[in-house]
């Protein structure tokens, strides 16, 4: 006796979420009812294997039609075919939309293309997740990417509306994407200590602060791609080491601006000409596509520089990060000899 | 021309791309009726076009709105090639037909492809101007009401209850027809859709013309059902009870229809033949073969085992000339009609006085083809013939009518089983005839007896009983006679007393049939019917008496022929009823008494029976309160336990030969083990494990036992076909794995709706069907139903005056209110109309949970939430208005199965878009809700080898508007704010 067909079809659509977990996280259908046999959950409803068996086939079959519309959320809100509420909704696509730290870090900052995804394999052996999962995240980062990316607007809104994700979702999304657009390297050894947070914080600096849209809201793709003028004029920087009263002068603006705003204060003060010329170094390379790609890698690497007083811990205090993050409006402007 | 349909075309929203260079489409509809078509522009390139057509308008005579489906095709421009068609609706207009329902329809429906099923949806409004016609000789019946639901609809009353309508239509089944060799499978499907649209259209007019020849308003317990007989055609048949039904403007509608029969009418005159429980006849001619009779005397000598009669007995003697009077009545008011019977399962107040018992014919017949259309007389004689027979059998029984009516086909190739029952009844007349009935409900009312034991007392004479049964005096009243086991087909009155809960009980049976062509094959059909029948009967009885029940509510017994099987499925509602005795236990014994280690197994079994007796017991909380023997007084004459069947085994005679089930005279109720087949039995018994604790089912509306029901409400639709090993076809083996199939189906229901516990599942209706050799498909519709575990103990009388007391309390503004918080929405919701508010209503979740959780991305969603249910009602809510019948037929078909996620793939898709279309269409009325709803049909075939499958699938329920009591509660004490609520109600929704 096998069964053929089995199958069940609520009125309204029932969504378990420790089965959808076990689905988005790529398990088979034999290692969930595994899994779930484990749990104990067979005990509890004096159930059989063949029940759970049914029940996680007819479950994975669910989410595997609604899928299609996860794809695109407002069709979830709209479509006829499961009625589901509201709330439920919601979760469906937080769910599906949300990522693993461990991959996220793998692909951040890679072009989202074909050969990538043949990646996907070794990703998936080094993080432990599954290939399935691995699949699902970088599909979803990929088709955010191809849907806002020629959008004109604010990056997190235009993904917000599209994708209707929760605000702290829209913005990790925002900063995949702009990362994944401006190709930054963030796979090197030396910034393998940073977490998906810390870059995903330096985006959204450098998209309020960096790009054409945050000079002119009017142009095109603006929140994805860095104002490269503004990368050439950071050029004029070289005077901040190279003139020794701009030199003091900038010392006095930074310190008096992070003053009892940072704790390593007195380490930076002593140490303000190497931090500064390694940040105008950096800020003066911007030019060729090569190197903003690796503006990560360069701004973590000077050693004298970031020895004392490395990235990372700076980024937690927004606002008084000086020249890095933008025109700084208190710098007098470039002499434009 | 008594009618102008208008219809416009708003908008359309995800279409398929059909233009793969551009990927969008040109998308222009076609709108059509009868034979007028119209078209709307092409909206070039887009996926979501914005047509806003103009209104066309289509003048037509209204028995064409009846008939007609408004059909809306969504088409592809192509300029070089034919235009592609995306999908097609189907609107049903007929609500729009009579005058309390539906204005308007608008919304938007899912577009149907029978191949590609829903693809994009649309945006329609619909709306009639019907003209007065005054012409007496009219075909067309509009203005009839029609509800699916089996009881009077909560905001009617009833002031007649006439009687039975019946009609069917025959055709030819175009997937037969020459054509349909070169057309393609869509073109094929579709004409099959539309015919059948038409032929239900033309059957419910017909239908309406009876009932208004009766004059009648109204048809209530409305059943439709096809029968594709293949070759041989396509048969649309109907059967509904026709009423007068007068709208209520007090909520007294909301009185929970209860059984108070007055002291007068439960005394029941002597002037009733006598009979007996549960008569089942069979009648099985073979419609062609004349030659061959069929009459086998089954006096089945069948030696295992023996049961309880039920019942038969006594009348009140004192019956003086006024009841008499009384009987007369009644009987000469069902007598005018040619079948007393009602589709009804549960009735007003008084309405129903004693329950004889159940009734049921079948009958076996060769299909030929329909040659004429046009005169579909041999179906009609085939229904007929049977319809007499549960006539006669009701009055075998000392009963002159038959309530919780219904009929039922099963078809294999050119056989045909025809089936029939009901249950034996009688009524109070006063309801039947025109005239008294005004003063009778009130006066019903009025007395308001506190007897709730006179549906129990049998209608029949102890005196004079054909055969002998065990009678006491009711447990209840102490006088009159009740049987010990009572089988029904209705649910159960709300005013009977039960004690504790009741439970599902199913009877399972497969007996293997030799394949056979035409006459063989019915010949050897009738001779395994009647077996079948007394084995179902048996296996009732004894899982009845294991859970120490003593009735049986809402019995439906399914039989169903494949190519080489039969397949037997009763279904029930066991409960313990206060009036009736207790049921005894079951005893075991063995036929070799010499063996000790026998003995000892079988002291073994029945240590087991008592445990499980005694478990089931404490499990559905039966205690009745003891009584000794001297206060029922000594039991009647002849205390034997027996039961019978009684047959015919007839061609065109009424020849009767009765099958006599109650083997040998035994006293006691014995199981005897004398072979392995007997041990099976007795295994088969105890493996039916009880459900997890937490989990209710039945078969009827409510469960007994249960009253405080929440909102929260979950209808399913599940389905299994099991492929069987052909090696070892034994019946055993066959009873084994369908016993199996069916309790694993029920663990899987279980176990899915666990996060619903504590929950009962009501309304569990089983369908067998055998759609191949091997295959064994089962479908089952039910509705998990959470209640309130703290005050599930209430009582029925408690709940039933709250009820009361509410009712009374309600003014008629209540009942206006939520009315006029819809029609205050319209303005701004232009596409839904009418459903913001319901968005909120109908969540599941309770409104105060609803806002919260949702989470602010999702909450402008547009769907509204439609509930479905098979019940008649909706727990915490009140219908406030039936907006018209649903009944929609799909068909479904594929070419790329395996592409689909195979079978089970194809089919859930295919349910979960009947589902969304059935809620489209009643959005689209107004409404928020399905009650009553029914699927009848889910015919599934496969051909894996060439990636193929095909299904049909037949849905109907009454679409309605209701209003939960927690927000009528709120208007009633805030109601000068009414207005204002209105729009912060509206407010909340939209942001």
């Amino acid at each position: 006796m096998t069964s053929e067909l089995d199958i069940f079809v609520g009125n309204t659509t029932l969504i378990d979420e420790d089965m959808y977990r076990l689905w988005l996280d790529g398990y088979l259908v034999t290692n969930a009812v595994a899994l779930r046999v484990r749990s104990g959950i067979l005990e509890q409803m004096g159930s059989t294997a063949a029940v759970l068996q049914s029940d996680t086939m007819d479950r994975y079959r669910t989410f595997h039609m609604l899928e299609r519309l996860l794809h695109a959320p407002p069709k979830l809100l709209h479509q006829l075919i499961f009625q589901i509420l509201p709330s439920r909704q919601a979760l469906l696509i937080e769910r599906y939309y949300a990522f693993d730290e461990a991959f996220v870090r793998e692909v951040l900052g890679k072009k989202l293309s074909k050969g990538t995804k043949k990646d996907l394999d070794d990703i998936s052996t080094i993080t432990g997740i599954t290939l399935k999962s691995c699949r699902r995240q970088f599909d979803n980062f990929k088709r955010v990417f191809k849907v806002v990316e020629e959008m004109r607007g604010s990056l997190v809104d235009n993904i917000q509306q599209h994708f209707l994700l929760s605000d702290q979702l829209a913005r990790d999304y925002a900063a995949i994407v702009f990362f994944a657009n401006n190709r930054f390297e963030t796979g090197k050894k030396k910034l393998q200590y940073l977490s998906f947070g810390d870059f995903a914080f330096s985006a959204e600096l450098m998209i309020q602060n960096w790009t054409l849209g945050a000079v002119d809201s009017q142009m095109d793709d603006m929140h994805m791609d860095l104002d490269k003028e503004f990368l050439q004029d950071l050029k004029e920087l070289k005077l901040l080491v190279a003139d020794k009263d701009l030199l003091d002068l900038h010392k006095s603006l930074v310190c008096t601006a992070l003053w009892g705003k940072l704790g390593v204060f007195s380490e930076m003060k002593a140490n303000f000409k190497n931090l500064s010329r390694g940040l105008v170094n950096v800020a003066t390379k911007l030019t060729h596509n090569k190197d903003v790609r690796d503006l990560f890698r360069r701004a973590v690497l000077p050693k004298s520089v970031f020895s004392v007083c490395p990235l990372p811990r700076w980024l937690p205090t927004p606002g008084p990060l000086g020249p890095l993050h933008g025109h700084p409006p208190w710098l007098p402007p470039a002499p434009l000899s | 021309m008594p009618g102008k349909l208008k219809v416009k075309i708003v908008a359309g929203r995800h279409l398929p791309v059909m233009d793969r260079a551009s990927d969008l489409t040109d998308a222009f509809v076609e709108v059509k009726f009868g034979n007028t078509t119209f078209k709307t522009d092409v909206y070039l390139k887009s996926l979501n076009p914005q047509w806003n057509s103009e209104w066309f308008k289509f003048e037509v005579d209204d028995e064409d709105l009846q008939d007609e489906p408004l059909q809306i095709t969504v088409l592809d421009h192509d300029t070089y090639s034919a235009n592609d068609a995306i999908g097609k609706v189907y609107i049903d207009i007929d609500p729009l037909l009579y005058s309390e329902a539906a204005t308007v329809i608008s919304g938007w429906f899912p577009i149907y492809d029978t191949i590609h099923g829903i693809r994009g949806e649309i945006n329609v409004v619909v709306k009639v101007d019907l003209f007065n016609d005054l012409n007496r000789f009219r075909q067309s019946s509009c203005g009839v009401k029609f509800f699916c639901t089996t009881s009077i609809p909560k905001c009617y009353r009833a002031v007649i209850i006439h009687g039975f309508v019946e009609e069917l239509v025959v055709n030819e089944d175009p997937e037969y027809q020459w054509i349909d060799r070169i057309r393609t499978p869509r073109a094929s499907n579709e004409a099959r859709q539309r015919l059948i649209s038409l032929m239900s259209g033309e059957l419910q007019r017909k239908i309406g013309l009876k009932v208004l020849e009766m004059r009648g308003n109204a048809v209530v317990g409305y059943l439709q059902c096809f029968d594709l007989e293949g070759e041989s055609g396509l048969v649309v048949r109907a059967i509904g009870t026709a009423c007068t039904l007068d709208k209520l403007s007090s909520p007294a509608a909301f009185l929970p229809a209860c059984n108070s029969p007055s002291k007068e009418m439960k005394e029941s005159p002597l002037v009733h033949p006598p009979s007996h429980g549960c008569r089942s006849t069979h009648n099985s001619p073979i419609h062609t073969a004349t030659g061959s009779r069929l009459t086998q005397n089954f006096s089945v000598s069948v030696p295992t085992l023996i049961y309880t009669g039920m019942g038969s007995g006594s009348a009140g003697k004192e019956g003086g000339p006024f009841k008499a009077l009384l009987r007369q009545q009644t009987q000469s008011a069902l007598e005018q009609r040619e079948f007393p019977f009602f589709t009804l399962t549960a009735f007003p107040p008084g309405f129903l006085v004693h329950v004889g018992g159940v009734v049921s014919a079948r009958s076996v017949k060769l299909l030929d083809r329909i040659h004429n259309p046009d005169e579909p007389e041999t179906r009609d004689a085939w229904w007929a013939e049977i319809r007499q027979e549960i006539k006669s059998h009701a009055k075998a029984l000392g009963c002159h009518a038959v309530v919780g009516y219904s009929e039922s086909t099963s078809i294999c190739e050119e056989v045909c089983i025809l089936s029939a029952s009901g249950t034996a009844a009688v009524l109070n007349p006063r309801f039947l005839q025109d005239g008294t009935v005004e003063g009778c409900l009130e006066q019903r009312l009025e007395e308001n007896l506190p007897t709730r034991c006179g549906f129990c007392h049998i209608p029949y004479d102890e005196l004079n009983m054909p055969f002998p049964a065990h009678l006491t005096y009711c447990y209840n009243c102490r006088k009159q006679k009740v049987p010990d086991v009572l089988f029904t087909t209705i649910d159960l009155p709300t005013d009977a007393t039960v004690i504790g809960k009741g439970c599902l009980i199913q009877a399972r049976l497969c007996r293997l049939k030799k394949k056979a062509q035409a006459e063989a094959n019915a010949t050897a059909i009738s001779n395994l019917l009647p077996f079948m029948e007394y084995e179902v009967h048996t296996q009732l009885m004894n899982k009845l008496k294991l859970k120490g029940m003593n009735a049986l509510f809402g019995l439906r017994i399914q039989i169903t022929v494949g190519e080489n099987m039969l397949m037997g499925l009763a279904s029930a509602t066991g409960v313990y009823l206060a009036a009736l005795p207790t049921p005894g236990g079951i005893q075991i014994a063995g036929k070799t008494p010499n063996d000790g280690s026998y003995e000892q197994h079988i002291s073994h079994m029945q240590k087991k029976i008592n445990d499980t007796i005694a478990k089931n017991k404490e499990l559905y909380e039966i205690n009745p309160p003891e009584i000794s023997e001297e206060i029922i007084g000594s039991p009647i004459p002849e205390p034997r336990q027996r039961s019978r069947l009684l047959r015919s085994q007839s061609e065109s005679s009424d020849e009767v030969t009765e099958l006599d089930l109650s083997h040998g005279k035994k006293d006691a109720f014995v199981l005897e083990i004398d072979d392995t087949d007997a041990m099976e039995d007795v295994h088969s018994l105890l493996t039916d494990v009880p459900p997890p604790s937490g989990f209710y089912s039945c078969n009827t509306e409510i469960m007994p036992g249960i009253n405080n029901w929440t909102s929260e409400i979950q209808m399913f639709t599940s389905v299994r076909v099991i492929r069987l090993s052909s090696l070892n076809l034994t019946n055993q083996a066959l009873n084994k794995n369908f016993n199996d199939l069916c309790e694993n189906l029920l663990k899987s229901l279980y176990f899915k709706l666990r996060s619903m516990i504590p929950c009962c599942l009501c309304h569990v209706n089983f369908t067998v069907s055998l759609p191949e050799d091997e295959l064994i498909q089962v479908t089952v519709t039910a509705v998990a139903i959470t209640f309130d575990k703290n005050q599930a103990l209430q009582t029925t009388k408690t709940h039933v005056e709250k009820s009361l007391q509410r009712a009374s309390t309600d003014n008629e503004e209540l009942l206006q209110f939520p009315l006029e918080l819809c029609s205050d929405s319209l303005p701004s919701h232009p596409l839904p109309p009418a459903k913001a508010v319901t968005v909120e209503k109908a969540s599941p979740v309770g409104d105060g949970n609803f806002r919260n959780r949702s989470a602010p991305p999702c909450a402008n969603s547009t769907v509204g939430v439609v509930k479905m249910t098979p019940l008649s009602f909706i727990p915490g809510a009140k219908i406030t208005k039936y907006l018209g019948i649903i009944n929609m037929f799909f068909i479904r078909e594929t070419t790329s199965l395996r592409e689909e996620g195979g079978v089970s793939g194809f089919l859930h898709a295919f349910i979960a878009e009947v589902f969304a279309m059935v809620r489209a269409h009643v959005a689209a009325l107004g409404g928020n809700a399905v009650v009553s709803y029914i699927m009848k049909q889910c015919v599934f075939m496969e051909n894996p080898n060439k990636n193929q499958a095909q299904c049909l699938i037949n849905v109907s329920g009454d679409a309605v508007v209701f209003v939960r009591e927690s927000d009528l509660e709120v208007v009633s004490t805030q109601q000068p704010t009414a207005n204002c609520q209105s729009s912060c109600t509206e407010g909340e929704v939209t942001t």
